[in-house]
C-alpha cells in the first residue's frame, strides 16, 4: 500500500538554512548539505527546499552540492523562471520542482514545463492567509505579494493546466508549531484531484495525523524537525508516519 | 567495478543515478551518442516526462535503433520509470510506437473511487518471479519511490517480476531475458534502492550469444 509522506522542508537563503515564523523572523539554524546529509540518513521520505533568499535564478552550482550524497525524492522550489531552469534542477537530481510566484507571472512557462517533463515533476507551492473576515486569500513572491484570484480558482487553474501536486502552506501557521490549518485541509481537500500536501504548524505525530485524518495525503514540517523542546533548540529529527512517537 | 552506461538524452534525473551508481562502487558513463553505447554490455535507460516526447528524443538521436541492436546482442538494458514503459509495445499516452523489447502496452490509472493520480510516494513491492534483482531481498520490508500516471501490461505473465497495490494490482518490475524495466527510481530509494542497483550491476551477467 502506498505510505503516507512525511517531508522535511527546508527553507535556504545565501547557502544557510533558516527557519522563522509566518515567514518573518528568519533565524539561521546551520549549514543546509549538512541537514540534508542527516535526513539522508534518517531515511526520509522525501525532501522540500525552497530557496527564499531572493527573487533571483536558482543556485545551481549550490545545489548540485546539495543534491551528489542525498538518495531521497527532492523537490526544489525558488527563482524557477524558464524551461531551461527547470531542465537544468531535473538534470542535477531533484526530481521535482516547486512553482510558486512563476505561476503568477508566467502560466505559459509552467504549462511548458508540464508538457515536457510530466505533470509528476511540478508541484505548485500555494501560500494563503487569512484575512480579517477569516477567508483564506493567496499571496505569492514569498508571502509579500496578495494575488487577486481566490483560492479555488487557483485550484482549478492548477487542474486545467495539469499540475502533479499541490503543496499548501498557511503562512500565519507557519513556525508557529501549534497544529496545521486544519478548517483549511478541511475546505480544499475535495477539490484537489492530484496529492496533496499541507504545510506550516505540525509539531507533534499527532498533528500528523490529524491532518492525514482529513484528508491531507502528505505531510510537510519545518520546525518539528530542527527544533527541540521550548526554547527552539536546534536539533535535526525526523519522525515517518508509521514509527512510534518517542515524545508520547 | 563494473561500468555501466547511462543515457544522458535530457530526459531523465540522471545527476542522481550517476550518484548512486558511485556510491556502490560502480562507474557511470553518461552517453549522448547513440554510437558510443556500443561499447558497454550495462545500459540504463533512465526517463520522466510523457512517452511521445521520450520516444521522439530516442529516435532523433537513433539511440531507437541501437538499443534494438544491442538488445538482441544480449546486452543488459535496464529501464527506469518511463525508461520502462519505453521498452514496450505502445502507450495510452501517446500515439507513437516504443522501443517494443517486452511486448504489452502501457497503461493510465483508472479509478472510480477517489484514488489519485499520479501515484506518488512510498510503496512495498510483491515478488512474483524470484530474480537475480531481487534475490537479496529479505522480510519483505523494501519499498520504493514511486511517481507516475501509466503503468506497463506485458502480454506474457513470465515477465512479470515485481507487483505493487496501488488502488489495483499492478506490474512494477519486469524483465525478458536480457531486458529489465522497474516502474519506481531506484536512485531515489534510500538503501532498498542501492541494493536493487548493486544486485543489477553485480549479480547480472551479460551473457554474450
Amino acid at each position: 500500500m502506498l505510505q503516507t509522506r512525511v517531508i522535511p522542508t527546508l527553507l535556504l537563503k545565501n547557502r544557510g538554512l533558516y527557519k522563522g515564523e509566518e515567514f518573518k523572523k528568519h533565524r539561521y539554524i546551520g549549514d543546509p548539505i549538512n541537514t540534508i546529509k542527516i535526513f539522508n540518513d534518517k531515511e526520509v521520505d522525501e525532501i522540500i527546499v525552497l530557496d527564499i533568499g531572493s527573487d533571483l535564478r536558482p543556485d545551481f552550482d549550490y545545489l548540485q552540492t546539495i543534491t551528489k550524497e542525498a538518495f531521497m525524492p527532492m523537490c526544489y522550489g525558488g527563482g524557477i523562471q524558464t524551461l531551461s531552469d527547470a531542465q537544468k534542477l531535473f538534470y542535477i537530481g531533484f526530481e521535482k520542482i516547486s512553482v510558486n510566484t512563476l505561476f503568477f507571472k508566467n502560466r505559459i512557462v509552467v504549462k511548458e514545463i508540464i508538457d515536457t517533463f510530466g505533470s509528476q515533476s511540478v508541484v505548485l507551492s500555494i501560500d494563503v492567509k487569512k484575512n480579517i473576515f477569516g477567508k483564506y486569500q493567496v499571496y505569492s513572491n514569498c508571502g509579500k505579494k496578495k494575488q487577486k484570484e481566490s483560492l479555488e480558482k487557483i485550484l482549478e487553474e492548477a487542474k486545467e493546466i495539469g499540475v502533479g501536486e499541490i503543496l499548501l502552506t498557511s503562512i500565519g501557521h507557519e513556525g508557529k508549531m501549534k497544529g496545521f490549518a486544519l478548517d483549511l485541509v478541511q475546505k480544499v481537500q475535495n477539490s484537489i484531484n492530484v496529492p496533496f500536501i499541507i504545510h506550516g504548524g505540525a509539531a507533534s505525530m499527532n498533528d500528523l495525523k490529524e491532518a492525514r485524518a482529513i484528508g491531507a495525503d502528505a505531510l510537510a514540517c519545518g520546525s518539528m524537525f530542527v527544533f527541540q523542546g521550548i526554547h527552539r533548540a536546534v536539533l535535526i529529527t525526523y519522525h515517518s508516519f508509521y514509527q512510534k512517537d518517542s515524545n508520547e | 567495478m563494473s561500468r555501466v552506461a547511462i543515457i544522458d538524452i535530457g530526459i531523465g534525473n540522471i545527476g542522481s543515478l550517476a550518484n548512486i551508481i558511485r556510491k556502490i562502487g560502480h562507474e557511470p558513463f553518461l552517453i549522448q551518442i547513440a554510437d558510443d553505447l556500443e561499447m558497454y554490455d550495462r545500459i540504463i535507460l533512465p526517463g520522466v516526462g510523457k512517452f511521445d516526447a521520450g520516444m521522439e528524443i530516442l529516435e532523433a538521436k537513433k539511440f531507437d535503433i541501437m538499443l534494438k541492436k544491442l538488445a538482441k546482442e544480449n546486452r543488459l538494458i535496464m529501464g527506469i520509470c518511463l525508461g520502462m514503459q519505453l521498452l514496450f509495445d505502445c502507450s495510452e499516452e501517446g500515439e507513437k510506437k516504443g522501443l517494443g523489447l517486452i511486448s504489452g502496452n502501457v497503461k493510465k490509472f483508472k479509478f472510480n473511487d477517489n484514488t489519485k493520480v499520479p501515484h506518488m510516494g512510498w510503496n512495498t513491492i510483491t515478488i512474483e518471479k524470484k530474480s537475480l534483482l531481487t534475490d537479496s531481498f529479505v522480510n519483505n520490508e523494501n519499498r520504493f519511490y514511486f511517481v507516475h500516471s501509466y503503468h506497463c501490461c506485458p502480454k506474457k505473465e513470465e515477465n512479470i517480476l515485481l507487483s505493487t497495490f496501488y488502488g489495483e494490482k499492478f506490474v512494477s518490475a519486469v524483465h525478458d531475458n536480457n531486458i529489465l524495466g522497474v516502474q519506481f527510481h531506484p536512485e531515489k530509494s534510500h538503501k532498498f534502492g542501492m541494493e536493487l542497483l548493486k544486485n543489477f550491476m553485480e549479480k547480472i551477467c551479460y551473457k554474450p550469444e
